[in-house]
């Protein structure tokens, strides 16, 4: 992408980068417990973060480089159909109000550690929660993969990827080193490594975000100029398809794709493993409930970032690869050190996300199919091993899934990834809520809406690509052009319900419930509830 | 139980939905605030007003809780 290594940038990069490498094997000392050999431990920080803590780790979590990358390239690649993320994680917050403080609660009085725990529990069945686990592990993987796509572009705007010439070693060379470091870190630290981390991370982006959303304008002439620019070239006829590049206001036909990108992104983003992680590690229900009102914060500046894809038309940056549409906006605008602060903050995003992701999954795989069908006797110690090597490999494998295949490869697999967690809800939530659905009916249901989901993504094509070319397709009985994981979400329910009753005709066995409705409401303190594994030092420093 | 309290806390938080998915009302370019057009900015105003809604609906809660473990002799929170 660059003629040439950019020296100061990459000083700057490298210099945050040590720090945060330090922090994270510093953090396996940070609000130690006495027992440190079990997964509550190692897998959720022992239980006791605090609001504060919570709020950078689930910030860090859930905006990660990719989404930093990917939103304002979406804007700089077709406009308004991109900014749906503000009204996608607008909606997050009233629904994690209502329902995550009952699983805060249920996972705390019976110790479970991830959903497929408390799906296994709620309704009997292993095969459910296999289901659970398995999707969660398949939607991750490629979220994981994704973050090194964000670093990738870093580093090639910064001129350290090398050339399509350059030797493959050589060009993969700085992404094997850094995820070499933070494999090390999570598997010694566990979830307190990226909890430390994403102290640093939020800081920067917040810093390089405020920075660029005054500088910017002001260097392009202010938000009319930007807008007009934008305006023009979204009129351009792109030559694959005939048809205008993009557009700053949705027309009709594009009202309901936004809105069902928007509610079912909404659902999905608390299906998956690495949200629910984070969210168990808080020390009581009150802590999630009050970040709820504090977490819109990231998305304000996600809006304001989205907006940065029109300034890098406006600033005339021309790249083939979107993604590198942000990147190079921020060598173009700011002077070379920082820039290197804005590299470094994007860099660090990929980290945070990957470490409690490759986490996420390594949990679900110990206690819901290793625990389950292997070795069913396993104990605390062995989980927490089973789970740190799981972590490693499952790092690696995102790490030769994007050394191997196309970046595309990766994105399509992102996208099922959305549409496959998304059926997990009726499971999950509906479990939080009601024993009504029966177990096999859910199975049912989650088979259907996992092949319809599958099979009509695979469908859609797109210019440059015959399959998987987008997440939106026409909802069949309403003619309007809509997100297949929605769609397939609502086939899921319908199924889910329809089958229940021929269940309950049928007699079928229900499965064992080991909860009970006081447990979903219980909170930190009252008793039978855990206060799960007391730090040996009292913490208190960060809240 | 369905009480007044709670629902106005449904309101609160069944509000943004109303207001975001019906797209139709905001996916227009006027009127434009310092060059920005509307569909952008309301959408930002609606991070705002959404924030504010759940924390009413947050503090609203925290007054149900009490009132209902006062009215139980604090047995259950």
């Amino acid at each position: 992408m660059n003629d040439g290594v950019n020296g100061v940038a990459l000083a700057v990069f490298l210099f945050f980068f040590l720090l945060v490498t330090a922090m994270g094997f510093m953090a396996a000392r940070w609000r130690k417990a006495e027992n440190e050999h079990s997964l509550d431990e190692w897998g959720l920080g022992g239980r006791s973060f605090g609001t504060w803590v919570t709020w950078f780790l689930l910030g860090g979590d859930l905006y990660t480089a990719y989404t930093f990358v990917a939103v304002p390239a979406a804007i700089y690649a077709a406009g308004a159909a991109g900014f749906f993320a503000v009204p996608y994680t607008i909606l997050v917050y009233p629904l994690i109000f209502t329902f995550l403080p009952r699983l805060w609660s249920v996972s705390h009085k019976h110790g479970y550690v991830t959903t497929s725990d408390f799906v296994r529990g709620r309704f009997g069945s292993k095969g459910l929660s296999l289901a659970v686990a398995v999707t969660g592990i398949l939607a991750t993987m490629p979220y994981i993969a994704l973050q090194l796509v964000g670093i990738q572009a870093v580093l090639d705007v910064m001129g350290v990827g090398g050339g399509e010439t350059t030797n493959w070693f050589v060009k993969d060379l700085p992404l094997l080193i850094a995820f070499g470091v933070l494999a090390a870190y999570t598997y010694s630290s566990g979830l307190r490594a990226p909890a430390l981390i994403a102290f640093v991370k939020d800081t920067l982006i917040y810093l390089v975000i405020a920075v660029a959303i005054i500088y910017i304008p002001i260097k392009l002439g202010g938000f009319d100029e930007i807008f007009a620019s934008a305006s023009e070239a979204y009129s351009q006829t792109n030559p694959a398809t005939g048809a205008p590049r993009g557009a700053l206001v949705p027309g009709d036909a594009g009202q309901w794709t936004y809105a069902t990108l928007a509610l079912g992104s909404a659902l999905a983003l608390f299906m998956y493993p690495h949200s629910i992680t984070a969210t168990l590690s808080s020390r009581s229900r009150e802590v999630i409930r009050r970040n709820t009102t504090i977490l819109p914060l990231y998305s304000l500046m996600l809006g304001l970032l989205a907006l940065l894809g029109f300034m890098a038309i406006a600033a005339g940056v021309k790249v083939q690869n979107g993604q590198l549409a942000i990147p190079q906006l921020f060598e173009n605008m700011f002077p070379a050190w920082f820039a290197g602060v804005a590299f470094a903050a994007i860099g660090i995003g990929a980290l945070v996300p990957a470490a409690i992701m490759s986490i996420a999954a390594a949990n679900l795989f110990t206690r819901n199919i290793y625990k389950d069908f292997i070795k069913p006797d396993a104990t605390p110690k062995q989980e927490t091993q089973v789970s740190k090597i799981v972590s490693l490999l499952v790092k690696v494998g995102a790490l030769v899934f994007v050394l191997t295949m196309d970046k595309t490869v990766a994105i399509n697999f992102q996208l099922l990834g959305g549409i496959w967690i998304l059926q997990t809800f009726p499971a999950l939530v509906g479990g939080l809520f009601t024993r009504w659905f029966h177990r096999w009916a859910l199975i049912g249901g989650w088979a259907v809406g996992m092949i319809y989901g599958t099979v009509a993504a695979y469908g859609v094509a797109s210019p440059t690509q015959k399959h998987f070319g987008g997440s939106a397709k026409e909802i069949p009985g309403i003619g309007e052009i809509g997100y297949i994981g929605l769609t397939a979400f609502v086939l899921n329910v319908v199924v889910t319900v329809v089958l229940t009753f021929v269940m309950r005709a049928l007699k079928a066995p229900e499965g064992v419930d080991q909860t009970k409705p006081e447990d979903y409401t219980a909170d930190a303190g009252d008793p039978g509830v855990q206060v799960e594994l007391p730090p040996a030092t009292a913490g208190s420093s960060t809240h | 139980m369905v009480t007044p309290l709670r629902v106005v806390i449904a309101l609160c938080l069944v509000a943004p939905f109303v207001a975001m998915l019906w797209v139709g009302s905001y996916a227009k370019t006027d009127p434009v605030v310092i060059g920005i057009p509307f569909f952008y900015w309301y959408q930002m105003l609606w991070v705002l007003l959404s924030t504010g809604l759940t924390m009413i609906a947050y503090k609203l809660w925290q007054r149900d809780q009490r009132a209902r473990s006062a009215s139980k002799g604090g047995a259950s929170k």
